[in-house]
This record gives structure tokens, C-alpha cells and sequence, in this order.
């Protein structure tokens, strides 16, 4: 072994021929990974990322794909020439691959056991040595009790488990090179620390090498050596990682990390909540519990279980209040009952000093007007049958006394304009637009009844960062020009920390901080606020 | 497992009792069996002689009441046709549908699967548009029809399998051959569908990243998954043959519950078409059932509880 790189890919192009023409998923790209190295391919969706690192285990759908010109070597061996079946001989031994979602990349009616045995037993192991490997496998991982668990199905898991499984079933042959594939973005902030932390233990005793492909540049700056940067199926920059995060060079690359939340210091504009404000919505003593019959004494039920406990809080007119946790911490079922799609079992909940559970129809009817919602994936949430001028003006067609329907059309070009959409977008379905045009749509729809608040469910974690970007800044000039109160709901601390005046960190379901986003973020009490600002990636150089 | 059993079959229990009591009424609108059985001058004193000594001139909630006392002494009342004690009619002619059926469904399976399967794996290819337009003439054919076409060519012209009847193994050949058209092509369809899902999820890249062969990537990791809605269409299909294949059994003169049902209706022998209407009901309950373990046999995340 020179100095031959592990894995060199060279000139690589990939080509999805369609009806419209040959799209060049993957255009003259190169890159290569020594022994014992990080790579982070960095990128956002469509940026040919992906397909370029599943070419190299031959996971490319081809057809329809074409891999049109280039090389991948491995060890000096060029892969595309090889037969099928010698590459799935490499495939799982020399190199492995993990995914983004380990829910949908196991096998969910076979035992995880089985499965990290399958990559021993394909490449020659036999049954009892194989199962033996698994066990001291799963404890290398961090799976406790792994003879019980062995025997367990994916469904059983956590999600950080889950990607610990994968692991295990990748390194179980000790392959030379592991390509991760988002191999945290599905995971929550302090679970992906422990996972990126194994994976540079594991590197570190066997000196593999790695690819991790990813968007998020928080991964990219905790494990990478060397980043190379992808955009329209094209490398843009190469270079080590404190070169690239430090003085990047090209345009993209800057826009990538300008766009990164939390690199900024704390928003000025945002100001800090004005306590003495009206009241607009006030939480008091909310619990939601499950398993409980209402009206039943709850010591009765020795199975409840309390999503959301014993919460208060209260968003004054003109605030942002960030809600923060991880999944099963509670704030989604705290939103839905804001939304009045489920009720407090203990507690209650006033708009504008009205008890929202207390209410008539009618009354219901109008408070709702005054809070709309944007919620997570604006594809499922537009209805793919109406056009957007329908969807931006069903609210009036809801609620008919607002606006007269002569009006509608204009006044919808309107809104989309105030959005950043065209005029002539107005007839198109939502099909026919990106993910982020699809939620500013949301948002327009949101801003039909001109409503006071607005509940954002995660309404910018489905987008790429440099959209995202985009749709906090919409948000913040909304803010401005209407005076208008946000909930945003997220798990990204960096971006709430941008975004919000003031913020509520739940876990388990219970409130454990609250208050302005600055002493939060520079000073939290809170050991569980503490472990998540650590385990995030977020900058606080200039805050102090 | 054992309590699900149980809910499930007080369930059932309930809605065999409506059927039984919508087959026991729904029967008797259809007319007296005075006239069918006897002549068509028979006098009037006759007939009420007739219906006197068969208790039709009760009314209808007292001819009711006798019947669900027989039935919970599991005594079903006697077939006018035979004679002899509805039960034993039904069950003489049960066992020659449910070995029609327990021939054809695994026939069908094995062959729908594999089918299925092959044109999965390569969507658009000459295997997968063959076997889709085969499937599609199977589903849509009518059994009718291919029956007597076949009696035609086979029995008729080219003399190699018999008309009608049982007797010898190749007397099944024409029937299985037939029933099983059907069935097939639906079935065809569902798994190729279903494993085309399959064979794009995630868990199918995962394996082809360990190096897992093709074949084993289709039958093993795939074809579990896929086959949960194979399931749910197979135990349909398999309760419609259980349930008598009447085309079938009629065209080819075999003396099975379809058959029976049919020559009862016409010939308004209430206790027979009561006795057969409530075993089907109960080998349907069974297949479902069996249809439920199966599900959480084949997915994990399938538990009864």
C-alpha cells in the first residue's frame, strides 16, 4: 500500500435520461478517500450527492440510470468493469453502506440479530460463528443486553438503536471503507452526537476510512478531515474541513454556511418579549394524559401516560415563543391542543382570555380565524387536486363574511406576492413547485384571515438550508410588517435561537426551562437544556 | 393469541345468528314447497295435508322457534329432496368442495408468487408485460365460458380427461384447471404490485449493500413484506371456492356444496340450504382465523392482544 488513496473516484457522471431530456444527476465529479480518513460530501437535495456514493456499491438504479463516463477505484481497481457478481462480493466486506432512515433500512419482519448475521453469512461465515459475531457486535455498539435483544425486531427499537444495528451490521466484516449516508439527520440532536461519536470510535480502532454525506454542516464540522462540496450534480469545492468551514471559497459554499442557523449572533431585529404586552394566549397547568377515562380518578390508571405535563406558559401579543425538544417530548401533542384537535385532560388553555374548551361553536369558529397554522410537510398539507389560488382562498370560503368573492383572485395574487410567489403561479397545482414554494404557499394560506398568530409545527425541518433560510427570513418580515405572534415549534436549536424572542425546552413532557431566548441559549439551568446545547452545534461566538 | 380467538369468536357468533336468521325468513318468501313436490293438480286438501305433516302452516315465528331449538341440539330438520337429515347432506357434500379448494389454493399460491414475483423484479420487461396480459385475460374470463371450452377440447375432441363426475384423479384435472383461472390472475396482479413496493424500499438497498444475491433479496427480504395484501386477497378468494364453486360444480357435475345449494334453492328444501348456508359461514369464520395468525406469523409488528 502506497500512497494510493483507498477509493478514488474519477471523472464520475451519472445521467437520468427522461421524457424532457437527459438530466446530469451526477456531472464529471471526483473525489477520493484515504485509509483512516473522514470525507464529508456536503450538499443539498438534488445535488447529486448520493447518487454518486451509491454508484460505488452498485446501487444505482440502472436503468433508468446511466452511468456515462468516469471511474471508481477501489484499492486501484476500477469497479465499473467488474462483473455483478464480483462487486457483491466487495459489497458488505470491503465496503458498507448505512442510511438515513434505519426504521425503513431494516427489514422490519426479521429479527435484527438475523440481520447483522445475513452480512456475515452472505460473505462465508457460518451460522454459529456468525451468530456468536453478532452478539459481541450488538455490545460494541452500545445495545445492552444484546443474547435478548439479538432476537428482537426493528419496530422495538429506538431510532438511535436502530442506527446502532445498522452499524453493526456494516462493520461486521471490517470493511475498509463505510459510506454513511445522512446517518443522523433522522435522529435527535443528542442521539446523533452518541452516534457520530461511535462511528469515530470505531474509525479510530480499525482505521477505516469514511464518507459521510450529509447537508448539515454541525456533522460536517464534529467528524469530517476533508469536505467536498456538491451543487447541481457538480463538485464545487474541495479542501480540508477548517478550510472550508473557515474560508470557503466559492459563492455556494458561502451562501451554504451564511444560511447555517446559528452562526450569527442574536437577532436584534427579534428584541427581546415585551412582558408588559396583551396577554394573547395563555397555557395554564396543561397535562394531556393518555390511558385515562374522563372523569376518572387518575391514580384509577395505573398506565397513563402524560404526553404533556403540567405545562404553563403564556405568548404575549408581537412574541415568538421557540418550543424545543426532542421527539416524545411532548410538543407536538402541546400543538395540537393549541390547535383544538385535542383537549387537556387537566388544565386550561385562553385565547385572548377565553377558555378555548369552554367555548361554543360559533365562538370556536371565530377564534380560529384569528390562529392559523403551518405545519411540517407543505406536500401533505396542500391539497394536490386545488390550485393555489383555491387553497390560498379556501379560508375565505370558510369563513365568508371576511372577503366578497369578486375579491378573491385579487387579493390572493396579493398574498403570494407578499410570499415571494408570482402572480401567475396562482392557477398551477402544488405538484408543480419545490418544497420551499410549496410552504410559502402554506404561509399565504396562513395569512388569508390575517390572523394574529400563527403555530409553525416544524414548518421549515422538511427544507434544505438555504430555503430554510429564506422561509425564517419571510417569517421575520411578516413579523415586522403585521405585528404578528409566532409558536414555532422545532427541534433545531440553532434555528429557533435565530427565530425566537423567547423559549420553552420540554422533555418528557414537561417544561423544564423557560424565558428569553438570550439567557436560555448563554445560561441555561436546566442540566437536560445544558446536555442538548452541547450535544447541537451551535455557535455562540459573538453572543457573549 | 387465545383471548383474540375468543373475542373473535363471539363476534362471530353474533353474525352468524343474523345470517341464520335472514337465510331461515328470505328462504320462505320464495313460495311453499307444496309446489314443487307435489303434482301440479294436487287438491287443495292435499296440499294441506302436506304442509300440516311438514309444520309449513305454522306461522312463521313458531316454524322459527322449532328451528333454533333443533339447531342448538345441533339437529338441523330433514331434506325434502333426500329424505334424510339435512346435516348429513350437507356434510356428505362438504368434503368434495373443500378438497376442490384445498387443491386449488396452494396450486394458485405457488404459482401466482412465483409469477408475481419474476415480473416484479423486472417492471417493463417482456416476463412482466407476458405475465401481466395472461393474468389479465385469467381475471376476466368468465369461468363459464373456459368450463365448457374445455369439456370441448379435452373431453370431446381430443378425449384425453372425462367430461364430468369423481371417481379417478384425472377427473379433477379440468375443475382445478378451471377454478384456479380466476383466482391466479387477481392474484398475479396483487403480488406483483405488492412486491414492486417491496422491492423499492429501503431495507432492499441495505441488503444489496451487504451483498446479498438477487434471488435471496426477492424471496427473502421482499417477498415477506409484499405478502400481507396477498394474503388479505388469497383468503378472500379461497372463502369464494369454499362458499361452492357453483360454475364449477354444475358444468362438471361434481357433487359438492355448491351444487347442493343450487339444487335446494330450486327445490325450496329449506333445511338443506339452512344446514349448508350455516357450514359455509363456519369454514369462512375458520379461514378467517387462520388468515389472522397468519398475518402476525408473516409481521412482527402484527400482535393480537
Amino acid at each position: 500500500m502506497t500512497d494510493q488513496p483507498l477509493l478514488d473516484i474519477r471523472n464520475l457522471s451519472i445521467d437520468f435520461p427522461s421524457r424532457r431530456g437527459v438530466v446530469h444527476a451526477v456531472n464529471d465529479v471526483s473525489w477520493s478517500v484515504n485509509p483512516g480518513e473522514t470525507l464529508a460530501i456536503l450538499g443539498e437535495s438534488g445535488s447529486g450527492k448520493s447518487v454518486s456514493a451509491s454508484a460505488v456499491l452498485d446501487l444505482v438504479d440502472a436503468p433508468p440510470a446511466v452511468i456515462s463516463s468516469g471511474q471508481i477505484l477501489y484499492r486501484g481497481q476500477d469497479l465499473l468493469k467488474m462483473p455483478r457478481a464480483e462487486r457483491r462480493q466487495i459489497n458488505g466486506k470491503n465496503i458498507s453502506m448505512i442510511f438515513q432512515d434505519p426504521l425503513a433500512a431494516l427489514n422490519p419482519v426479521y429479527p435484527v440479530g438475523w440481520q447483522i448475521a445475513e452480512t456475515l453469512r452472505v460473505h462465508g461465515v457460518d451460522r454459529n460463528t456468525a451468530y456468536a459475531r453478532v452478539i459481541d457486535l450488538l455490545r460494541k455498539v452500545g445495545i445492552d443486553d444484546p443474547e435478548r435483544r439479538a432476537r428482537q425486531y426493528p419496530h422495538q427499537f429506538s431510532g438511535g438503536q436502530r442506527q446502532r444495528i445498522m452499524i453493526a451490521s456494516a462493520i461486521a466484516l471490517e470493511p475498509d471503507l463505510l459510506i454513511a449516508d445522512e446517518p443522523t439527520s433522522a435522529l435527535d440532536v443528542t442521539v446523533q452526537a452518541q452516534v457520530l461519536r461511535l462511528l469515530k470510535a470505531l474509525q479510530a480502532e480499525s482505521g477505516m476510512g469514511m464518507v459521510l454525506i450529509t447537508h448539515d454542516l454541525g456533522v460536517v464540522e464534529q467528524v469530517a478531515d476533508r469536505v467536498v462540496v456538491m451543487q447541481n450534480g457538480h463538485v464545487v469545492e474541495s479542501g480540508t474541513a477548517s478550510e472550508i468551514m473557515n474560508a470557503p471559497q466559492h459563492p455556494y459554499t458561502r451562501k451554504l454556511l451564511d444560511a447555517m442557523p446559528g452562526r450569527h449572533g442574536f437577532d436584534p431585529q427579534a428584541g427581546v418579549t415585551d412582558r408588559t404586552a396583551r396577554p394573547l394566549l395563555e397555557v395554564d397547568c396543561v397535562s394531556r394524559i393518555y390511558g385515562v377515562l374522563p372523569g376518572k380518578a387518575l391514580d384509577a390508571a395505573p398506565n397513563a401516560v402524560r404526553a404533556v405535563d403540567d405545562a404553563s406558559f403564556v405568548l404575549h401579543s408581537g412574541e415568538t415563543l421557540g418550543i424545543v425538544g426532542e421527539s416524545g417530548s411532548g410538543k407536538s401533542t402541546l400543538a395540537r391542543m393549541l390547535l383544538g384537535l385535542d383537549r387537556p385532560t387537566i388544565g386550561t388553555i385562553r385565547f385572548d382570555g377565553k377558555d378555548l374548551n369552554a367555548m361554543s361553536g360559533a365562538e370556536t369558529f371565530k377564534v380560529r380565524r384569528r390562529m392559523q397554522f403551518v405545519f411540517q410537510d407543505p406536500t401533505a398539507s396542500l391539497n394536490p387536486r386545488m390550485t393555489i389560488g383555491q387553497i390560498v382562498s379556501e379560508p375565505w370560503a370558510i369563513h365568508s363574511d371576511v372577503l366578497p368573492k369578486r375579491e378573491w383572485r385579487g387579493r390572493a395574487i396579493e398574498l403570494l406576492e407578499r410570499v415571494g410567489m408570482k402572480a401567475d403561479h396562482i392557477d398551477r397545482h402544488p405538484h408543480q413547485f419545490s418544497g420551499g414554494q410549496r410552504q410559502r404557499i402554506a404561509i399565504a394560506r396562513a395569512l388569508a384571515l390575517q390572523p394574529e398568530v400563527i403555530v409553525c409545527d416544524e414548518a421549515v425541518s422538511a427544507l434544505d438550508v438555504s430555503i430554510q433560510a429564506q422561509v425564517i427570513d419571510l417569517l421575520k418580515t411578516l413579523r415586522r410588517d403585521f405585528g404578528l405572534s409566532y409558536i414555532f415549534i422545532a427541534h433545531d436549536l440553532a434555528l429557533v435561537r435565530d427565530f425566537a424572542t423567547s423559549v420553552i425546552v420540554m422533555y418528557r413532557g414537561q417544561i423544564v426551562e423557560q424565558g428569553p431566548t438570550v439567557s436560555v441559549y448563554t445560561n441555561p439551568q436546566h442540566d437536560y437544556t445544558k446536555r442538548l446545547l452541547s450535544a447541537s452545534v451551535v455557535h455562540l461566538p459573538d453572543a457573549a | 393469541m387465545g383471548s383474540f380467538i375468543f373475542k373473535r369468536s363471539l363476534q362471530s357468533v353474533f353474525s352468524l345468528v343474523v345470517l341464520i336468521i335472514l337465510v331461515f325468513f328470505l328462504a320462505r318468501m320464495t313460495g311453499s314447497p307444496a309446489d314443487l313436490y307435489l303434482p301440479q293438480d294436487a287438491s287443495l286438501e292435499v296440499r294441506n295435508q302436506f304442509n300440516e305433516q311438514l309444520g309449513f302452516n305454522d306461522p312463521l315465528y313458531v316454524q322459527f322457534g322449532r328451528f333454533f331449538w333443533g339447531l342448538l341440539h345441533f339437529d338441523m330438520g330433514q331434506s325434502l329432496q333426500f329424505s334424510r337429515p339435512a346435516v348429513e347432506v350437507v356434510l356428505q357434500a362438504f368434503p368434495t368442495t373443500l378438497t376442490l379448494a384445498a387443491i386449488t389454493m396452494p396450486l394458485v399460491l405457488l404459482l401466482s408468487i412465483v409469477t408475481g414475483s419474476l415480473a416484479a423484479f423486472r417492471p417493463g420487461g417482456v416476463f412482466d408485460r407476458l405475465a401481466s396480459f395472461i393474468s389479465l385475460i385469467g381475471a376476466s374470463t368468465p369461468n363459464f365460458w373456459v368450463a365448457i371450452v374445455g369439456v370441448l377440447v379435452f373431453a370431446v375432441t381430443l378425449r384425453v380427461l372425462p367430461t364430468s363426475g369423481t371417481g379417478t384423479p384425472l377427473h379433477w384435472v379440468l375443475p382445478v384447471a378451471v377454478l384456479m383461472l380466476r383466482p391466479t390472475g387477481v392474484l398475479v396482479q396483487v403480488v406483483r404490485t405488492s412486491m414492486m413496493t417491496a422491492l423499492s424500499s429501503a431495507y432492499i438497498k441495505t441488503a444489496r449493500a451487504k451483498g446479498v444475491g438477487s434471488r435471496a433479496i426477492v424471496f427473502v427480504h421482499a417477498l415477506r413484506n409484499g405478502l400481507l395484501p396477498v394474503i388479505t386477497v388469497a383468503s378472500d378468494q379461497a372463502a369464494g371456492i369454499v362458499n361452492g364453486a357453483v360454475i364449477v360444480e354444475t358444468v362438471f357435475g361434481f357433487p359438492g356444496i355448491g351444487k347442493l345449494m343450487i339444487d335446494s334453492v330450486m327445490l325450496r328444501d329449506f333445511a338443506v340450504i339452512q344446514a349448508a348456508v350455516l357450514v359455509t359461514a363456519l369454514a369462512v369464520f375458520i379461514i378467517n382465523i387462520i388468515v389472522d395468525i397468519t398475518y402476525a406469523l408473516v409481521d412482527p409488528r402484527i400482535r393480537y392482544s
